[in-house]
């Protein structure tokens, strides 16, 4: 069945029943942790002990919702997590226009090796910086604080190679014209190139606002008071050993998870070709 | 020539936030914890001399150490081929052009916008024994859902790790590999289909060697990520059930709430930098052995 690849045939009667039965199906169990947590946070404490079996939307309350909202104070980690999240990306966006117009549009000596060198990064991962950079961020004094939570990620290499990419596709002859017109650098850069690598630019953003928001070693390895917990962080505060508390967690994560879901669907388009991008070949 | 020195100056000043920014928080930490990782700190873990290279063999072979090696790389047997072959079906399965069909593909991306914190506490609370769904439901067929619960039973406990992490990445693995099959030229099938080529002989003599670079893309990716499983043992089994500890991973044993090197900047060094390293041989060795086999096009 998963084996027909290739729209050159189509499907009919019988087979084409089985592919719905099989998709439907498929969908069902993709969607149910999804759908049996948000029913779960739907229920009161009580009923969650009382009718843990139960998936369908009975007796349904905000109360959970509304309980998980207050005592894991959801509010304030959501807005530390898009604060930190658009400034990021802001940045990200900044650093990398900058240093992909240099490595795309200037010539200067070393620029082959001194590229490599930037490339390289790509390959430290996290799990490594985390021991050092935590030393690094406190001997600024940022431990706990949103300077700590956001200056580490203000530049990342994926950005640089992404906008570069874009940026060699413009003809040389755009600069040159544009040079002996007199136009500087910087204003080539806002005018011309920037615009150009719109699309490009529309993924890098939502990839840097998914990554940071969903960080969770970095942000836990600095972070210990109520004020600048992130969301990612602060949800397992709901985690406590009460069963009757537990649905907090569901609601919580109910809460945590909707303003993504959101986000992706809004903006799909830049999700696929942001996805896509690391996998091309090159 | 004379033009590569008059840009130099603007070229500087153009890399220099991303250079300081990577040097400060990539390049500076990663020589900086080789160092680290030579320190042989006393029990307080104050003060510390040098130990020299010796300190990464040392923890290398220490049991901690293979242990958790042992329990990732198990994570990574579960997760790879399993996350790869639910991706690549489920994307040939929804590539057709049938009505519909633009609802299941949002359906099989869904899981793209849980974060690992999200989907890990989604299967927490769904897994939970007293109040969980699924064991509430199902206990019947399998009795361990609720004695001891599948989190809390060494032998199930890191699969329940690799289910959550496994459904977790789908909706990454299912969109790369469908903008895959969307690039695969139709004059292949239609070639295919004219020499009497049927439906399994297409996938496996078209699709599969044309999805090649993505597959191997997405296996590196997707192993990173179980080597830097940390999330989702901290919210699901906190690296238990004790004693045996099976869920303990590598980034678990460095960062963990209980990690015996916590405070001990030299083993925390040594073992950080040998994550990194095994990770780098990983990617290195797949590369190398799946190279051969991927056919890039023209």
């Amino acid at each position: 069945m998963a084996a027909d690849t290739g729209a050159t045939e189509r499907l009919h009667g019988a087979r084409k029943v089985g592919r719905y039965a099989l998709l439907i199906f498929i969908a069902f169990l993709v969607l149910f942790p999804i759908y049996a947590t948000l029913m779960q946070a739907l229920k009161s404490g009580p009923d969650a002990i009382k009718n843990p079996q139960s998936i369908l939307p009975i007796n349904f309350t905000l109360d959970t919702l509304r309980a998980a909202w207050r005592i894991g104070d959801l509010g304030r980690l959501l807005l530390n997590s898009l604060f930190v999240a658009v400034l990021v990306t802001i940045g990200v966006i900044i650093t990398s226009l900058l240093a992909a117009y240099a490595f795309a549009f200037l010539d200067f000596p070393g620029k082959g090796p001194i590229f490599v060198c930037f490339l390289a990064t790509l390959l430290v991962p996290v799990e490594l910086t985390v021991v050092v950079n935590q030393r690094t961020v406190d001997s600024f004094g940022w431990i706990n604080s949103y300077q700590g939570l956001i200056v580490p990620l203000l530049a990342t290499t994926f950005g640089i190679f992404l906008v570069r990419q874009v940026f060699l596709t413009v003809p040389k002859e755009l600069r040159e014209a544009a040079a002996l017109d007199g136009v500087g650098h910087f204003r080539f850069l806002l005018e011309v190139a920037t615009p150009l690598c719109r699309p490009t630019l529309g993924a890098l953003a939502l990839f840097t606002f998914l990554g940071t928001w969903n960080q969770y070693l970095w942000p836990s390895a600095i972070i210990t008071d109520d004020a600048h917990r992130t969301i990612q962080i602060g949800l397992e505060r709901l985690k406590t050993g009460d069963f009757d508390k537990f649905n907090l967690v569901t609601a919580g994560t109910v809460i945590a998870a909707l303003p993504i879901f959101a986000v992706l669907i809004a903006f799909q388009r830049q999700l696929v070709r942001g996805l896509t991008a690391g996998a091309v070949k090159g | 020539m004379k033009k590569k020195w008059r840009e130099l100056p603007i070229a500087v000043g153009m890399l220099a936030p991303s250079a300081v920014i990577l040097g400060l928080f990539v390049v500076y930490p990663l020589v900086r914890a080789i160092q680290l990782g030579h320190l042989r700190c006393d029990a307080t873990g104050k003060r510390c001399r040098d130990g020299g290279w010796g300190q990464y063999i040392d923890v290398f072979r220490s049991n901690e150490f293979q242990h958790a090696l042992a329990n990732t790389a198990r994570l990574a047997l579960m997760t790879v081929p399993i996350g790869l072959a639910l991706g690549v079906g489920l994307a040939v399965l929804a590539d057709k052009q049938i009505r519909g069909i633009g609802f299941f593909r949002t359906v099989f991306s869904s899981t793209v916008a849980t974060s690992v914190a999200v989907a890990s506490l989604i299967w927490f609370v769904l897994l939970q024994p007293e109040i969980g769904v699924l064991p509430n439901l199902f206990h019947g067929i399998i009795p361990s859902l609720k004695q001891p619960g599948l989190l809390r039973d060494p032998a199930t406990a890191l699969p329940a790790v690799a289910l959550s992490s496994i459904w977790a990445s789908l909706g990454f693995t299912f969109i790369v590999i469908t903008a895959a099959l969307q690039g695969i030229p139709r004059e292949l099938y239609e070639s295919a289909y004219v020499d009497g080529a049927g439906g399994w002989m297409r996938f496996s003599n078209v699709t599969l060697p044309m999805l090649g670079p993505t597959i191997l893309f997405t296996s590196v990716v997707l192993t990173t990520r179980a080597f830097q499983s940390y999330a989702e043992v901290a919210l699901l089994t906190g690296g238990g059930p004790d004693p045996q500890r099976p869920t303990q991973t590598l980034p678990y044993l460095i960062y963990g709430q209980n990690s015996l090197v916590k405070n001990d900047i030299g083993l925390k060094s040594a073992a950080a930098v040998l994550l990194f390293f095994v990770l780098l041989v990983l990617a290195f060795v797949q590369f190398r052995g799946l190279d051969k086999r991927v056919h890039y096009g023209s």
